[in-house]
């Protein structure tokens, strides 16, 4: 049933053109009202090979809700083969044609027939949000464009991480996972960013393993791809920022990879050593700059919540406040993505509330006690509160206006130590007046 | 037109005034046939994703001050809210002022594709009322409700029973219904009109109707000077100056397309005079603008003193700037309220138009008669090779890969990084002031001419990208994928062979 969004944290299913975009020459072609895609598109860095500008759009007009938009449909496909080069097209459909009853599959299909580069994915509006769209988006396109491998390569692994364009790091987290798995002898295939595309894609099926690096979003996924290619996955649900984290990770990897424990071990020797390095020679300014308090709270989606949680506590030494998880996670995920929540140093628990009404939110944070001057890490509607509470705040997590992310990453021994360069930034500028 | 404010529907621009999205020829041909009634517009069987009236009308009454918006649709439809937060605190915060205002959706889903959403939309309306003490609710439809049917006519009928202190607007958005997003302005200004009063007295406030009003503190400053009380809208007017506006001296505009459904409803229902001239770009605009407005309101005088003022400051330089841009071609790509704007004033730089695009086109406005832009260029007899395309990306660059253009200019979001891709050094004319008056136009000039002395960014992006257009496209005929209508224009010189 419908539901207050106050403070918007997620978008609709057919926000999964961004899924799309974040492909290497990969297009969607969108079955849908003219201004779907321009709303949608409102994130930094989206000016890319194809911009919002660019994706072949239906444009359904009152004519078409009457009488069907297949026409259209039909000639708009036809036509973007014609004006537009891509390895990829993708057929996304808005809430206008679902309601009306075009049939867009079977139009595709003809496509397909032809031998055309082409899936659809049904992403109306009111189905489900992004997150969710993101998922039905890499199922069709593993469901109608992938074909079983004929044998698997070995030390071949998928990556499946954040949700492209809705965590503004994903460029960079790609990048930083697929190192982490370099380093332990593996290879990593990602589709994301730049030069993965098409190749990587067909590579998919011949992967000795999928690992999913996410609390709940892509499990649909790396399950699709175990049934229809036999591919054993490890469901990692915590983001691995800072030394921490990653150690824990690589352990895991390794085991679920079978890959050699003495390399493992030796690389998180290295990791840390490094991370401890930095950490070392600026940790004065850490503690002396402890104009923060010690307690905080993450508002963002699950990914987010959940990393950014862990390592301010196993890292950094924070005391966790109530933490807001809002992208409106299907019940099914919560019990065990709360547990995850309890998994911290010294028996620390941080509370979790699968909220996604901000007002609610920013009404619990005003009465919450954070012995000081708290720290907030949210989106861009956070901003204001903080002022209000005197807070420190990261524009961390979606939506986000304050910062220009181009390939940075929070994963791994590096990433935490940006995470580290971002909060005492915040303290040190709160002192330069 | 009549105007009908007792109903909250409005019909949009081609079937209220015969606007249309599809038309390619010269700007003496697009007059030419706009005179004679045989222009007809068409659609395309391809085309590109452009935006939504929803998003347009919304955008507006989203920022006035401390109203609420509540989106009726799915999560997509709402995701301006994100920006519309942000502008709406810039905006205010540049103004010394602090807005509330809120934008809410109600995250429709399959369960009220079926059942409906009204109820749950009526309980999430009085919900936001409690909580934010909105000064007025603006409640909008979506594609989505629009089909299945949520009358929210009658949702905003119960609301009011409930609501009694503050006013409750149905605002009918389904994006569908309209190909010119530039419907949803007049949606925005049917929307104020319904807040309107009758005047109880007449005042020297003039109604300016612009966007976000960047030069606020500037015009005002003019305006007192000649005892003219400005008000501005749509951002950061508040429900008491909207309620008034009907008691203002004149009522002026930045822009026909975001302005002329509002002020010819004031002119028609309460006599408030719209001074209908060419907007405030260039010399020659500013000029004709502000001897409009001295016409209606009597201060010629202080009028011709202010303009010979600015004159005697600028007009050297701009003579002398315009000796070094003689010459330059340039394309254009713009919404009709600035394209036929710019092109004049390009033409007043002594600037080559080799095209111009709007991405739509107004035969007449509601008043019946020929913007007043077209118009001046039909006296001038200033004439370019001319379309008309709903921000259609691949027909814009079609067209700049045959001229290739010193100088592309546009607008809108996104628009101008595609010229650069192909080489083009672009304007961004994203400011409604950027070429205000006679010092906007000195700057204006000088950014060009900045422009294009360092081409560096755009020769390296475009040598180490790719554009994504096929080689077949850019030998086809820019028309090419018109239903109907081609080769309506006399003089129909396609960009490519």
């Amino acid at each position: 049933m419908a539901k207050i969004i106050d403070k918007q944290r997620y978008k609709c299913a057919m926000s999964a053109l961004q899924t799309v975009q974040a492909i290497d020459h990969a297009i969607p072609i969108l079955h849908s009202g003219p201004g779907c895609a321009a709303k949608l598109c409102i994130e930094a860095g989206t000016s890319g090979h194809y911009s919002v500008n660019v994706f072949p759009c239906t444009s359904i007009n009152e004519k078409d809700v009457v009488f069907g938009g297949e026409k259209k449909l039909r000639s708009t496909i036809e036509n973007s083969f014609k004006v537009l080069d891509a390895d990829l097209y993708v057929v996304l459909t808005g809430c206008i044609p679902e309601i009306i009853g075009d049939n867009t599959g079977e139009i595709v299909e003809e496509f397909q027939m032809d031998g055309k580069p082409i899936v659809y994915a049904s992403t109306a509006g009111f189905k489900s949000n992004n997150y969710i769209g993101h998922e039905t988006v890499l199922n069709a396109v593993f469901q109608q464009f992938l074909e079983p491998a004929e044998e698997k390569i070995p030390g071949l692994v998928n990556i499946w991480a954040d949700v492209p364009y809705m965590d503004g790091y994903w460029a960079g987290n790609y990048r930083a996972l697929e190192d982490l798995l370099r380093k332990i002898g593996l290879t990593p295939n990602t589709i994301f960013g730049f030069d993965r595309g098409i190749e990587n894609i067909k590579k998919i099926p011949q992967a000795e393993f999928n690992l999913l690096v996410s609390p709940w979003v892509g499990l649909s996924n790396v399950k699709t791809l175990e049934r229809k290619f036999k591919t054993p996955y490890l469901h990692y649900p915590t983001l691995p920022i800072g030394a921490t984290e990653t150690s824990k990770f690589l352990r895991a990897v390794g085991e679920f990879t079978g890959a050699d424990p003495s390399v493992v071990e030796a690389v998180i020797d290295e990791g840390e050593r490094y991370f401890y390095h930095y950490i070392e020679r600026f940790a004065d300014i850490f503690i002396e700059n402890r104009v923060m308090a010690k307690k905080f709270s993450v508002i963002g989606d699950a990914q987010y919540a959940l990393g950014i949680t862990k390592f301010l506590v196993n890292d950094v030494g924070l005391v966790p406040e109530k933490q807001y998880v809002v992208e409106d996670v299907p019940k099914k995920f919560q019990e065990a993505i709360a547990a995850e929540f309890k998994e911290l140093n010294f028996g620390i628990q941080a509370e979790v509330s699968f909220e996604t009404d901000g007002y609610k939110i920013h009404q619990e944070i005003k009465n919450i006690d954070y012995n000081g001057i708290p720290l907030i890490v949210g989106g861009s509607w956070e901003k204001d509160l903080s002022e209000e509470l005197g807070a420190f705040y990261l524009n961390a997590c979606w939506p986000i206006n304050q910062d220009i992310i181009m390939n940075k990453s929070y994963v791994g021994y590096e990433g935490g130590l940006t995470v580290f360069e971002d909060l005492y930034t915040l303290a040190i500028r709160s002192f330069n007046a | 037109m009549a105007y009908n404010i007792e109903t909250s529907n409005l019909a949009t621009r081609e079937s209220r005034i015969g606007s249309i999205t599809g038309y390619i020829g010269s700007m003496s041909d697009l007059i030419e046939q706009t005179k004679c009634g045989t222009l007809k517009g068409c659609d395309r069987c391809f085309s590109q994703s452009s935006m939504c009236l929803a998003g347009c009308a919304l955008a507006q009454l989203g920022t006035l001050r401390d109203v609420a918006v509540i989106h009726d649709g799915p999560s997509g439809c709402s995701a301006t809210s994100v920006g519309e937060y942000v502008l709406t605190k810039q905006v205010a915060d540049r103004d010394g002022l602090v807005n509330h205002a809120v934008y809410v959706g109600t995250d429709l889903n399959e369960k009220d594709t079926i059942f409906g959403s009204a109820e749950s939309l009526k309980d999430i309306t009085v919900e936001i009322y409690h909580r934010y003490h909105p000064k007025a609710l603006f409640v909008s439809s979506s594609c989505t409700t629009g089909i299945i049917g949520v009358d929210i006519d009658s949702v905003v009928d119960e609301l009011r029973q409930e609501i009694t202190d503050v006013p409750v607007i149905a605002v009918h958005c389904e994006g569908f219904k309209s190909r010119m997003w530039a419907s949803g302005m007049d949606i925005a200004g049917h929307a104020i009109l319904q807040l309107v009063k009758p005047p109880k007295e007449r005042t020297n406030r003039i109604n300016i109707i612009n966007f976000y009003g960047s030069l606020k503190k500037e015009i005002t400053e003019m305006f007192h000077s000649f005892d003219l009380d400005p008000v501005f809208l749509y951002a950061n007017a508040s429900i008491e100056e909207l309620e008034t506006l009907s008691e203002a001296i004149c009522t002026c505009a930045t822009c026909g397309t975001v302005s002329q459904y509002l002020a010819n409803g004031l002119e028609e229902l309460y006599g408030v005079p719209f001074s209908r001239t060419i907007n405030p770009c260039g010399v020659e605009g500013f000029e004709t603008w502000l001897r409009g407005i001295a016409k209606i309101t009597h201060r010629e005088e202080v009028v011709e003193a202010y303009i010979a003022e600015q004159r005697a400051l600028y007009m050297p330089q701009i003579e002398d700037i315009k000796k070094e841009l003689q010459g330059l071609h340039a394309v254009i790509g713009m919404g009709p309220g600035y394209t036929f704007e710019v092109s004049r004033v390009l033409a007043e730089l002594g600037i080559q138009i080799d095209w111009a695009l709007a991405w739509h086109y107004d035969k007449q406005y509601d008043n019946g008669e020929i913007p007043p832009s077209v118009q001046f260029l039909d006296e001038h007899k200033i004439d370019f090779e001319a379309s008309v395309a709903d921000q259609q990306n691949y027909e814009v660059m079609n067209i700049l890969n045959h001229f290739k253009p010193d100088v592309y200019f546009s607008r809108h979001p996104g628009t101008a990084v595609w010229a650069m891709k192909q080489g083009v050094a672009s304007v961004f004319v994203a400011d409604e002031y950027m070429i205000y008056g006679h010092k906007r136009t000195l700057e204006f000039a000088q950014t060009i001419l900045n422009t294009i002395r360092n081409r560096s960014f755009e020769r390296n992006l475009a040598k180490r990208t790719s554009v994504p257009y096929t080689d077949w496209w850019y030998e086809q005929k820019v028309d090419t994928f018109f239903e109907e209508g081609k080769d309506n224009g006399k003089n129909n010189r396609q960009a490519a062979v």
